[in-house]
């Protein structure tokens, strides 16, 4: 029962999908619809294999802006955390304005964020306001979850502060920033494209979101379909890449790696 | 085992490995969870806290071990600092196992001594001794998950014991076990108390287990805890078995049951 369940589990999106497909192919081939108002997944695959040198290189340049931002995301999120988490006092000054800066819509500050830095900085900086916050909120309910015991075990054995933070703070809170450098993950690609989007109507860019703003105003349908199909599929990819790493990391101990059984 | 060499300036000339007096702890929100309470224990003592639940036995444990400061009075106990070999002169053991959960079993005991920066061989060393004293030798390197309740006890003793105390404080630590794991870490506990010569101050709310396992039982009144009674358990040592079974133990039992009775009386409401 158990795994005829996880083969459906696995072979019914796949089905969704072929179905989809061949119904969408179905519809405009039936209807001759031209390519610049639908075009087909078959002429969508083959632009995105024609046209591929110019996409792969947009790919390589919106995946460098994700991974930069989300790397400063990740470090920002998880140092801010330990800085408030050591001091209250920091803590209440700044919070407000790390909730502020996550509730304002990147879409409205990407414009502003263009006027006063160089394009490539603003595009990694909205990458990275998108992205710190729900590791900055993950790592601080994660050094607050310590369990109350334990935290009077190393108050027992009098243990400093930074070995309360590296031998416990930080491992207990460990699963929680997994979590949050998920969330970030799939933020970082938004971030990014986004500012793409915002410079991209300036006139310079390069990346996906670049590329499809450029086809849009071409009428080059066959192609945006193309590069919102490679974002896609970069968005599922860093997902997954981060779900693997949480697996990794806490396959030993933490019960969300753990099997079903027992 | 040749006892800790630890210096001998703490102890007073009683004797005595604890003394609290007029000790009292009143929480923030205004509640007084103990007190004022008078105890002494002396130095290789096997003395129980028996009383029933939020009597504050277990907030008297926590002041006596320094997590805490007590509203009043004065607690006497050895200096609790750590020692530069990782000696230290208390151990606890919580009634959760409090393990690490990321951390193997040997690493879990390895704490207290990590803690106080001791050399690695020498950890080791005590690591496996202490280990072997509660009977997972071959358990080192399993994770807290993979083992069972009563071996997650085992470890957290393990941990209590690594530091080579001289007082080993025990708050309800088989309280959530089933009984036959909770009776076989009774005897192992005893064993272990036999051999080490440490002064054991258990904190239950079981009568037949502070019978069966103490030297003294002394019964608290519920909140604010204070001393209602102290019994002796005089029998022949070692105790097993027959003891559990004897006529002995069901007299010293129904003493004690009464003088707990009166504490419970206020409190069916809850």
């Amino acid at each position: 029962m158990s795994s005829l369940q996880n083969i459906g589990r696995m072979l019914l999106p796949v089905v969704v999908l072929a179905a989809g497909l061949a119904l969408w192919e179905f519809v405009v081939r039936v209807n001759d619809i031209q390519p610049y108002v639908l075009p087909s997944p078959t002429t969508v695959f083959q632009t995105l294999v024609s046209d591929w040198p110019v996409l792969s290189e947009s790919l390589g340049v919106t995946l460098l802006t994700t991974l930069e931002g989300f790397i400063a995301a990740a470090v920002g999120g998880v140092a801010l955390a330990l800085v408030f988490n050591q001091s209250k006092w920091l803590e209440y000054s700044l919070f407000p304005y790390a909730v502020i800066l996550q509730v304002t819509p990147v879409i409205a500050i990407a414009p502003l964020l263009l006027i006063y830095l160089p394009q490539q900085t603003a595009v990694i900086v909205c990458a990275w306001i998108v992205g710190f916050f729900p590791v900055l909120s993950n790592t601080t309910l994660g050094l607050n979850s310590v369990d109350r015991n334990l935290a009077g075990l190393f108050q027992l054995y009098g243990a400093s502060r930074l070995q309360t933070l590296r031998y416990l703070k930080l491992p207990a809170a460990l699963p929680f920033i997994l979590g949050g450098l998920r969330i970030a993950g799939g933020l970082s690609l938004i971030g990014a494209v986004v500012a793409e989007i915002a410079a991209g109507t300036a006139g310079a860019g390069s990346g996906l979101a670049f590329r499809i703003a450029e086809s849009g105003y071409r009428l080059n349908i066959p192609r945006m379909f193309a590069a919102l199909l490679l974002l896609s599929v970069a968005g599922i990819v860093i997902y997954g890449l981060l779900a693997l790493v949480s697996h990794l990391v806490l396959r030993r101990w933490h019960e969300s790696a753990l099997g079903k059984e027992n | 085992m040749a006892g800790p060499a630890l210096p001998e300036t703490y102890s007073d000339a009683a004797g005595l490995a604890v003394r609290l007096r007029a000790v009292s702890k009143t929480y923030d929100s205004g509640v007084t969870a103990l007190g004022p309470l008078d105890l002494d224990v002396a130095k290789g003592d096997f003395v129980s806290l028996l009383g029933p639940s939020g009597c504050g036995k277990s907030t008297a444990l926590r002041l006596i071990a320094g997590l805490g400061a007590p509203s009043a009075g004065t607690v006497s106990v050895p200096h609790r600092t750590n020692k530069a070999d990782g000696r230290h002169p208390i151990g606890f053991v919580f009634q959760e196992p409090t393990l690490m959960p990321w951390a193997s079993v040997r690493d879990n005991v390895r704490l207290p001594l990590k803690l106080a920066h001791a050399a690695p061989a020498e950890a080791d060393r005590r690591i496996e001794e202490a280990l072997a004293q509660v009977g997972l030798a071959e358990f080192a390197g399993a994770y807290p998950r993979e083992l069972s309740g009563g071996m997650k006890m085992r470890v957290s003793l393990a941990r209590a014991l690594v530091t080579g105390p001289d007082i080993l404080l025990l708050d309800e630590p088989f309280a959530a076990l089933d009984e036959i794991t909770r009776f076989r870490l009774n005897n192992d506990l005893l064993a272990l108390w036999r051999k080490l010569h440490k002064t054991v101050i258990f904190v239950t709310h079981s009568v037949f287990e502070s019978v069966y396992l103490s030297q003294r039982v002394i019964v608290m009144t519920a909140r604010p805890g204070r001393v209602r009674a102290e019994f002796r358990i005089a029998t022949a040592e070692p105790r097993g078995e027959e003891f559990r079974t004897s006529a002995d133990y069901a007299g010293y039992c129904r003493e004690v049951s009464n003088a707990l009775a009166p504490a419970y009386s206020g409190q069916r409401s809850a």
